[in-house]
């Protein structure tokens, strides 16, 4: 009972049961209006039978008086399938006819008239006929009529057929939905069913398909896409969760490490000093990856708010590439910089600058050349057609295509990295940045080498908005071939 | 360095406590209000010389304070202290009227070398020199000519202008990011060592064969140009 009343409950059956309403209605109009015009075709050919009899019988009249007129008439009445006759003197009496009696007063309404009658010899019942009452010259009345039981007949005969139908049309109709409705309960309690057991926490569940490629499976299909990246967003989270904990906790407990140490060993002020330093030193470093954090979630929210102006991205580049040029001379890195000119976009300013410095920090961190080579990095600002990169090569060992998608992720650290300086979030950041700009970021073989390419939106690409009504625009997340 | 009269308003008891010790150990006058609005009256009419805010105060916030101040046409400098450290806070503080914006948590002597370049920002913004000299070297900012006992040291521009920084500020500690702001004008944090080699290169020009050096190096804090046989 309880399953019944579910698919009564249905979409699918509520629909059925308004289609097979629709089709009782139709289906009523339809037979509805074929009987009435059977009714209309009858009373007419039934009308002008009667005129030409009483056209016929006035002419009889006229030639032969009320004498041959009776004899005419009690002529045709032997005829089978005979019309139904009555002629009455001035004063009412019958003549001669095949009628016993007619509704009161029906005489007396010459022209066309419906009217019950009897039969002679059965008084009992009552029929219907169809008449037309002719004055003869001399006050004799004539009545033609015919019976009109065929007519309802042919009505008893429709509406038996509307009855019928409707009540097949009733039970196939309610069958068909409760079946329709049944094969898509079918399905969507199988969707509803995979659904509670991914959200019981198994996301390896996908909605089974039925392969019709009907509506029902494309959305089973989208469904399962959704789980896919859900999956996907869940072990991206498990692994920066354990990455921060590797990361955080490896400083934190260095600084623990440190205190206790001076706290056990340290006998001058100095070396006390020195542990302090050390663990300032440390607390630093953490301060400056929950930043790090913190700017990127907030960038990946699209929520930074952060001003956005026209600008130069010519200029930041030069600038930023400026700013590193001493330390890459100093590690014997051949630095150089070129740029197009007049990068004009719609940003912010100190973002693109910190990405470019992520970008450069990174190459002049890891991308070295190997063993005693002079490592060379090249720093530059493009313009491609409707957009801008920004362009860092290095010599380095460069990253394998398997790890590329990988190193945007926060907190990766490739092997051999771990052993230097840095957090693992410089990438991320300037990945963030440029998706918050409507821009992406690349990371590409410089053979040899690393050259990873900052792509971002010129401001003529962006005619239409004028910078104070400009809104970053979060780029969908393509998927980083990995 | 004169001693500077500091107002501290700031709700935690602790961090208000710190902040007083160590300004106070640093030569410096401090008091302290606990709310905004006791804040704002002691601003409104205690002379100091450098106000330190912190964004998040009961009963009036921080902004609105500085808004307040700045609606009464007192200029006191103000930094800004929040724990919101991110590029629109600092762009929301200074628009309020802040002088200065300091995200938690700050290292101190970054604070304090900022609050005391505030009052030397306060005092002569007007007329600035059009020369700068320490020791025996002069900057010349018109002509953008440098000389160290009268001999012409070439410099490249964004040398000249990291220097002329350090001069105009002579005598005071100058952090690494504040010369990544005022001289690049990028605030985000350089992961390595940028800054650093920067001025190493302009120690090799300014004080390469010479005696006394005039740019040092304060340990944990940043540099100060000043004159050493003072």
């Amino acid at each position: 009972m309880m399953a019944l009343g579910k698919l009564f409950r249905t979409t699918a059956f509520k629909l059925s049961l308004a289609y097979l309403l629709v089709f009782a209605i139709g289906a009523g109009l339809v037979i509805g209006r074929v009987a009435w015009n059977v009714k209309g075709l009858i009373d007419e050919q039934i009308g002008k039978t009667i005129e030409a009899e009483i056209n016929g019988l006035s002419e009889q009249y006229n030639q032969g008086g009320i004498r041959r007129l009776v004899f005419v008439i009690e002529q045709r009445i032997r005829q089978p399938g005979a019309s139904l006759y009555l002629v009455t003197s001035f004063a009412g009496q019958t003549i001669t006819g095949n009628i016993a009696d007619v509704q009161p007063g029906a005489l007396d309404r010459p022209g066309l008239t419906e009217t019950d009658y009897r039969r002679p010899g059965d008084s009992a019942a009552e029929h219907r006929a169809l008449a037309r009452i002719f004055v003869l010259p001399g006050g004799f009345r004539l009545l033609v009529g015919r019976d009109l039981g065929d007519r309802e007949t042919l009505r008893n005969v429709m509406s038996r057929a509307l009855f019928t139908s409707l009540a097949w049309l009733v039970l196939i109709g309610t069958l068909g939905g409760l079946f329709v409705a049944r094969r898509v309960l079918h399905r969507v309690d199988a969707i509803s069913e995979s659904a509670g057991r991914i959200m019981k926490g198994d996301l390896t569940q996908r909605i089974p398909l039925t392969g019709s490629n009907d509506e029902l499976d494309r959305l089973a299909v989208n469904l399962n896409a959704m789980l896919e990246r859900i999956a996907e967003l869940m072990a991206g989270l498990k692994e920066v969760s354990d990455n921060i904990a590797h990361d955080l906790k490896t400083p934190l407990t260095r600084l623990r490490n440190g205190a206790e140490q001076a706290l056990r060993s340290a006998q001058s002020p100095d070396e006390y000093r020195a542990a302090l330093e050390q663990m300032i030193d440390e607390s630093d470093g953490l301060i400056r990856i929950f930043n790090a954090l913190l700017m990127i979630a907030r960038l990946e929210a699209g929520q930074s708010g952060a001003d956005m102006a026209a600008f130069d991205l010519a200029d930041v580049t030069r600038d930023v590439g400026e700013l590193y040029e001493p330390l890459a001379e100093e590690q014997g890195v051949a630095l150089s910089i070129e740029t197009d000119t007049d990068l004009q976009m719609i940003g912010n300013r100190e973002l693109i600058g910190q990405a470019a410095a992520n970008l450069i920090d990174n190459a002049l961190k890891y991308g070295l050349g190997e063993g005693s080579a002079p490592g060379a990095v090249r720093v530059a600002a493009r313009r491609m057609g409707g957009r801008a990169e920004i362009i860092v090569s290095d010599r380095g060992p460069g990253i394998l295509p398997a790890d590329r998608g990988r190193v945007l992720d926060r907190f990766v650290r490739l092997e051999g990295a771990r052993s230097r300086p840095g957090s693992g979030l410089g990438l991320s950041m300037a990945l963030a940045i440029a998706r918050l700009h409507g821009g992406d970021m690349r990371i590409e073989d410089n053979e040899p080498g690393l050259r990873v390419v900052l792509s971002l939106p010129l401001r003529e690409a962006r005619v239409a908005q004028t910078p104070d009504t400009f809104a970053p625009v979060i780029a969908p997340v393509p998927r980083v071939a990995s | 360095m004169q001693a500077m009269r500091i107002l501290i308003i700031e709700d935690d008891p602790e961090a208000a406590a710190y902040l007083i010790k160590a300004f106070r150990e640093a030569g410096h006058l401090a008091d302290h209000a606990a709310d905004g609005l006791e804040g704002y009256a002691l601003a409104r009419d205690g002379g100091y010389d450098a106000l330190i805010v912190d964004r998040m105060l009961p009963k009036l916030d921080g902004l609105s304070l500085i808004g307040g101040l700045r609606e009464q046409k007192i200029d006191t400098p103000v930094l800004i202290l929040s724990a919101l450290g991110q590029v629109d806070d600092r762009v929301k503080g200074l628009r309020a009227g802040g002088d200065d914006y300091l995200g938690k948590p700050y290292a101190f002597s970054e604070l304090l070398a900022r609050v005391e370049v505030l009052q030397r920002r306060k005092g002569g913004a007007a007329s600035e020199p059009t020369l700068y000299r320490v020791g025996g070297l002069e900057l010349d900012r018109l002509s953008h000519k440098l000389t160290r006992n009268g001999r012409e040291i070439l410099m490249q521009p964004r040398e000249f202008r990291l220097l002329e920084y350090l001069m105009k500020h002579a005598g005071q500690v100058v952090t690494r990011t504040m010369l990544l702001e005022n001289v690049w004008d990028y605030h985000f944090d350089p992961q390595t060592n940028v800054i650093d080699v920067h001025i190493s290169r302009l120690r090799s020009k300014i004080d390469k064969g010479f005696h006394s050096p005039l740019l040092h190096t304060v340990r944990g804090a940043g540099y100060m140009i000043r004159d050493g046989a003072r």
